[in-house]
């Protein structure tokens, strides 16, 4: 009984068996000859994972590419914060890995919310993604025979994960980012940093350039191309404090939204269970602590919430290890979700730890006198080290005070299986896509899915867009289009800093998150989301009247970058809201609290929600359109996940 | 806390710079140094002033943007740590804290505390890099790398390319991130074909922005990420190696 999708969102999904589709896709797609490739310009904007592997990738094929990022360099991109690994089915273990069990874990533990195809074409250039990467010099950690090494992480029952140290992100990104610099210095790509994208110019509905703001100078400019390419990743911070760089922004993937790219899932958000509890109102970001801690601490609180005396003089009868009491199987290893929502649960009923009781324990003591201090000190000698740092507390003894925080973002711009966006000619990788990670993405799938988009996906599929327009120039700069862009960007830019009231923008940003924190995070109802969707219009009434940013738009001047990315991100959480309230069911990482199993778990509908929700924007906030595309599953059976 | 901070201001690289003092009082000493700067510069907003202009993104020491010279320290006091991850337990009460942009003639300001570090990227362009177009690699097991080699390489490999070592070195050399940089790929089997070109190539660009290097050491104190100078002594050697190497028999021991 498969139900109709929308029209407007046709996958394009290859016909044929799971396991043939991409071969047959890529020898049915048009190609563009190596003598006419160097005919076609291509804007890349970020320079991460995703988007520093497809710029370096396009580059070498032979297309000039123009590639942008607001940091001062492409090497800062935020992918270079990742810290456990990256997933790929290369069975190096002999543990019974295989694509298709990639493929399998993956679509199980985004909850059935994510598109079949994609995955399955995602778990097979994994592979691709590790011997590239290796090829380049990425120095993955090694057994002492010279070979590589593998290790577990959540939601698997193989050991799959490649990593370099705790720094895994950042050695992929070096990589991709070398060899970017390599065609930046033959000339195949040109780099423009601290350059913010700040719109998409179309013609007769193609994306044919953008319009961009050089953050030293305030120069308004535009720039053409035959294709656009965005890989701006995740919108975290629409929440104020998550791990995300401060700079991470939902500004392009927005704009390209409002000039008709549909946005897909936005209420998608994945929680980490274990970051550093916030110390004051003043704190600029949270850190996260990995997920491996969970092996050997255990998490608890006091059993009263008056509790005033220190961790170890709290007796054992008066503490509640919590996760161990209602989850005995799994104990302190339950999914992120679970983990999360439980440590929230015992913080609102006033249980929490630390100076503002806004924490639970995760204690070692027990570990350490289990295996001795050297075990652990080996294990996680340098992220107790980094605890320490931050709180300037001795995790050996005293326990740590974790708590959850915003991390990643499922949801995005709602792309076909070639990665083009609903504007023909607007291809969005990584992060800032929707498609692969459904409403949960699993440990280490994050590098292997912006490396694999744009390494080995995009490259082949944008053939396929660009062929037929062999012999098109681009438009030029002058044309009316781009000066219309600009004239809007400029209009914006006056507005923002006309209204001179008194308010920063870091201010109203944090006001957003906590709305959105308290109504839209770990748990959502639709009462709390209806009280969301009241008080955010009213503060974007308020940021419009009370604004404050000094100094001009024509030189370096932070206050108004803020201000233009808070001003996105006050519509933006508006549409993440309004999804949340219309999925009445829960799953992955959207909770609705409606939407329980009588244990508590997260309870799917997928009678009437199983269907990407990708929503249309129709110049008023309060009523963007939506358009369904129906998820089928023919290779994974639908099941309720159960970590009792 | 109160601490009084006299921070460098400079408009452009083109304007005259000078000392603004500025009282913070009321902070929280599990603030981060960058967070200080966030409450001064929202205090200053609030009174009509400039807030001071600063680079930073990650906040978690690996990005590399942050860059502040703290009482004449790149990244402060604390050893092994970028200002981003320095927290204000480390400093007492009543403290004046002296705050300039990275300095080095090689990273114009472009306004206040932040600075200009694009010459980095031109050493990396010239030749950090193993040539490897997507899509050409063998099997990823098919190259044996002893685990030692791995682990020296990544020890190089951690540079976050902040700068720190440029703005410590009394000479404003670069050798020490250009070391990281070359080494990571010289010393792994990936990087042999390339190696002696990478050498002579990044030394030259390096030469060509950056001071000299007279081993003070100053650059090993001061990085974030605690690399070794050691790296410094394998470059000089593989860049001296490479003027009389025969390409040709690069392969040969």
């Amino acid at each position: 009984m498969s139900k109709v999708s929308s029209p407007d969102l046709d996958a394009k999904v290859p016909e044929g068996p799971m396991d043939q589709k991409w071969d047959k896709h890529k020898f049915d797609s048009k190609l563009v000859n190596p003598a006419n490739k160097r005919k076609f310009e291509i804007i890349v904007v970020g320079t991460g994972l995703a988007g520093a592997s497809a710029a370096a990738t396009l580059a070498e094929l032979g297309y000039k590419v123009k590639a942008y990022c607001f940091q001062d360099s492409p090497r800062r991109a935020h992918s270079i914060a990742a810290q456990g690994g990256i997933n790929a089915a290369k069975n190096y273990k002999n543990d019974g890995d295989s694509v298709k069990r990639l493929f399998y874990d993956t679509v199980k533990g985004g909850d059935f919310r994510s598109r079949e195809a994609n995955v399955h074409r995602l778990a097979q250039e994994s592979n691709n993604v590790i011997d590239q990467c290796v090829a380049q010099g990425v120095p993955f950690a090694r057994e002492y025979g010279g070979l590589l090494d593998n290790r577990s992480f959540g939601g698997a029952q193989v050991s799959r994960t490649f990593y370099a140290r705790g720094q895994t992100g950042q050695q992929l990104l070096l990589g991709a980012y070398q060899a970017l610099a390599h065609q930046i210095a033959l000339g195949n790509v040109e780099m423009f940093p601290r350059t913010e994208m700040l719109d998409i110019v179309k013609k007769d509905d193609r994306a044919v350039g953008i319009v961009t703001r050089n953050l030293v100078t305030g120069d308004i400019e535009s720039h053409s191309g035959h294709a656009v390419v965005l890989a701006t990743g995740g919108y975290s911070n629409v929440f104020y404090l998550s791990t995300n760089a401060m700079g991470s922004n939902v500004t392009a993937t927005w704009r390209a939204h409002k000039k008709g790219a549909y946005m897909a899932n936005p209420c998608y958000t994945q929680i980490h269970p274990t970051c550093i509890p916030a110390s004051d109102d003043f704190q600029s970001k949270l850190t996260l602590m990995s997920e491996s801690l969970r092996n050997d601490g255990r998490i608890w609180v006091p059993i009263s919430k008056d509790e005033t005396r220190s961790a170890a003089d709290i007796p054992e009868d008066e503490r509640d290890y919590y996760l161990e009491r209602k989850y005995p199987a799994f104990g302190n290893l339950v999914p992120r979700d679970i983990a999360s929502r439980n440590a929230k649960t015992v913080v609102d009923e006033g249980r929490g730890v630390g100076p503002l009781k806004n924490g639970v324990y995760l204690d070692f003591s027990d570990a350490i006198e289990r295996l001795g201090k050297n075990v652990i000190e080996e294990r996680y000698g340098n992220l107790f080290e980094m605890y320490e740092r931050i709180t300037g507390e001795n995790p050996y003894e005293v326990p740590m005070r974790i708590y959850p925080a915003l991390h990643y973002t499922m949801g995005g711009t709602w792309v076909d299986y070639n990665l083009m966006s609903t504007v023909e000619g607007l291809f969005v990788l990584g992060e800032a896509n929707f498609s692969d990670h459904g409403a949960n993405r699993l440990g280490a799938s994050a590098l292997m899915q912006g490396l694999a988009d744009g390494y080995f996906v995009l490259p082949n599929t944008i053939g396929n867009y660009l062929a037929p327009l062999l012999g098109e120039k681009v438009l030029p700069t002058d044309a009316p289009e781009f000066v219309e862009a600009e004239n809007a960007v400029h209009d914006q830019i006056d507005k923002l800093i006309s209204i001179n009231g008194t308010r920063s923008p870091d201010d109203f940003h944090r006001e957003l998150g906590k709305i959105l924190w308290d109504n839209c995070g770990m748990e959502r109802s639709k009462e709390s989301l209806e009280k969301a969707l009241e008080e955010i219009p009213k503060l974007r009434d308020e940021f419009y009247k009370d604004l404050r940013i000094l100094g001009s738009d024509d030189e370096f001047n932070q206050t108004l970058e803020k201000a233009g990315r808070v001003a996105d991100f006050l519509e933006f959480g508006e549409l993440m809201v309004r999804d949340a309230l219309h999925r009445e069911e829960s799953c992955g990482g959207h909770f609705r609290v409606e939407s329980q199993t009588p244990e508590g778990e997260a309870l799917r509908d997928d009678e009437n929600f199983a269907y990407v929700a990708a929503w249309e924007y129709t110049g008023d906030l309060a009523n963007p359109t939506l358009h369904k595309e129906y998820l089928e599953f023919e290779e994974v059976h639908l099941t309720q996940r159960s970590y009792k | 806390m109160h601490v009084t901070l006299n921070v460098w201001r400079q408009t452009s690289s083109k304007d005259e710079g000078y000392f603004e003092t500025y009282d913070v009082a009321d902070i929280n000493e599990d603030m981060s140094f960058l967070e200080l700067f966030d409450v001064l510069n929202e205090r200053l907003l609030a009174k009509g002033q400039d807030p001071v202009a600063f680079d930073s993104d990650c906040r978690e020491g690996i990005c590399g943007m942050c860059s502040m010279m703290i009482n004449g320290q790149a990244h402060g006091p604390e050893t092994g740590t970028a200002t981003c991850q320095l927290h204000m337990r480390k400093f007492n009460d009543g403290d004046v804290i002296t705050v300039e942009p990275f300095r080095a003639t090689s990273f114009p300001i472009i306004k206040d505390l932040a600075v200009d570090r694009s010459a980095f990227d031109r050493i990396v362009e010239s030749g950090g890099y193993v040539d490897a177009p997507t899509g050409t690699a063998g099997d990823a097991n098919l190259t044996l790398i002893p685990k030692a080699v791995a682990d020296k390489a990544m020890d190089a490999a951690q540079c976050i390319g902040c700068g720190a070592c440029v703005a410590a070195c009394p000479n404003g050399a670069a050798n020490l991130f250009t070391a990281a940089k070359l080494m990571h790929m010289n010393l792994l089997p990936q990087g042999q074909p390339q190696r002696f070109d990478r050498a002579i190539d990044m030394v030259e660009t390096m030469d060509a922005y950056f001071g000299s290097c007279t081993n003070h050491g100053e650059c090993q104190e001061a990085c974030p990420k605690n690399i070794s100078i050691d790296f410094i002594a394998l470059m000089n050697k593989d860049y001296v190696k490479a003027q009389l190497k025969n390409r040709a028999t690069v392969s040969q021991k």
